[in-house]
């Protein structure tokens, strides 16, 4: 199965393991990531504000591609999933901005949001399957003790995003329950890391991600996953003091694929 | 001073209809900046519907935001106070001169494992 995927900015950059590991991983359950061409950065965060439109162009001509292409399209990172999937849902249900943008793209064809959108945890259950993933283990995690960091962006706002419950989320849960992990429960799991606020105010970063830490390690976890890069350099800057790793690297490592053998 | 013209504004940009709140405050509750904010979510509610809008312009809690959707997600009324916060601080950092975040103010926040995404994020919110 061929699917269209865009990694995003950080992907490229930063957080190249976090990519690398997903193509890797999606290759040995039997699904190629095809990079879109010439895709540009979502902007990390998306502009509530229904009068803004070029910054939400990029999202546009991502979701294009792969609609020309009759593919669905797969994003890994939380926050570009955030961004281009409620883009495409302002696409559909907000005609006087739909509207702005096909006249400001001026293609032939206009878009109205038709472009189904996957994160890479919706692909691992929704299309190929924990069940099905569980048989390609390889690898067990056995014994490890592994808290799912959610934070904001993958859940909220949960009307748009309809990706788990926003409150009581269970698809990493289930993922590192396929690994043969076993999944730590605790209540900061799906509150924000401070984000962006960084640049503004570290001590809140700080604040907020300590506590995700220590609430997670009082639950018993040995290791926190993510989704997003962001996420993870908060939590690792601020001091976490257990690893803080990308979901697709304990999958590629599950799936026996971690070592690239092309290398 | 009440202007109609960027109440109108703010209500047409962000989509929210601050009449349906009921003041029961959980999205004040809910908040990961609350303790640094001056003006909290269910005030830009209550100061937006009341036409009192220039303190929140002043207002340093715009910055605070983390846009983490937590107040909109737990609104029993469905109101969104997230999205008056980020149509209010649109309306300062659309400003000529106001931007937030500016090229300058990067290098001292860079080191060697800052995603990109902090930035583009950061200048999405703080600048224009």
């Amino acid at each position: 199965m061929k699917v269209s995927y865009f990694p995003g900015c950080t992907l490229k950059n930063k957080a190249k393991a976090l990519d690398e590991y997903a193509r890797r991983s999606a290759e040995a359950l039997g699904v190629t990531l095809e990079e879109i061409e010439n895709w540009q950065c979502c902007g990390g965060v998306f502009t509530t504000a229904r009068d803004e439109v070029a910054t939400k162009l990029s999202s546009v001509r991502i979701l294009k591609a792969a609609q020309e292409k009759e593919q669905p399209l797969v994003t890994v990172c939380s926050a570009c999933h955030n961004v281009v999937k409620q883009t495409n849902h302002a696409m559909q249900t907000d005609r006087e901005f739909a509207d702005k943008v096909n006249r400001y793209m001026a293609e032939e064809a206009p878009y109205n949001g038709e472009t189904e959108i996957y994160h890479y945890l919706e692909l691992l259950r929704d299309v190929i399957g924990f069940d099905a993933l569980k048989e390609k283990v390889v690898n067990p995690l056995k014994g490890k003790k592994i808290a799912a960091y959610y934070g904001c962006l993958l859940l909220r706002p949960s009307g748009v995003m309809k990706m788990d419950d926003p409150e009581n989320p269970s698809i990493i849960e289930d993922l590192i329950r396929a690994l043969g992990a076993e999944p730590v429960i605790y209540a900061n799991r799906n509150e924000c890391c401070g984000g962006y606020i960084l640049a503004e105010s570290p001590a809140l970063a700080k604040k907020n991600s300590n506590a995700v830490v220590e609430n997670a390690k009082a639950a018993g976890a040995e290791m926190i996953i993510t989704a997003c890069p962001l996420c993870r350099y908060n939590l690792v800057k601020n001091g976490a003091d257990i690893p803080v790793v990308y979901f697709t690297e304990l999958l590629a490592e599950a799936l026996g694929v971690k070592e690239d053998t092309n290398e | 001073m009440n202007n109609p013209y960027l109440q109108e504004e703010l209500l047409r940009m962000s989509g929210v209809d601050p009449k349906k709140c009921m003041a029961c405050g959980k999205c004040s509750a809910s908040c990961p900046a609350y303790d640094e904010m001056e003006y909290h979510p269910h005030q830009f509610v209550s100061m937006v519907k009341n036409g009192d809008i220039e303190p929140l312009m002043k207002s340093e809690s715009l910055y605070r935001c983390l846009t983490c959707f937590a107040c909109a997600e737990r609104c029993p009324r469905g109101v969104e106070p997230a999205k008056l916060v980020e149509a209010v601080r649109l309306a300062v950092i659309r400003q000529q001169g106001a931007n937030r975040l500016k090229a300058q103010d990067v290098p001292a926040l860079l080191d060697e494992e800052i995603p990109q995404q902090a930035l583009v994020s950061a200048f999405r919110k703080y600048a224009k």
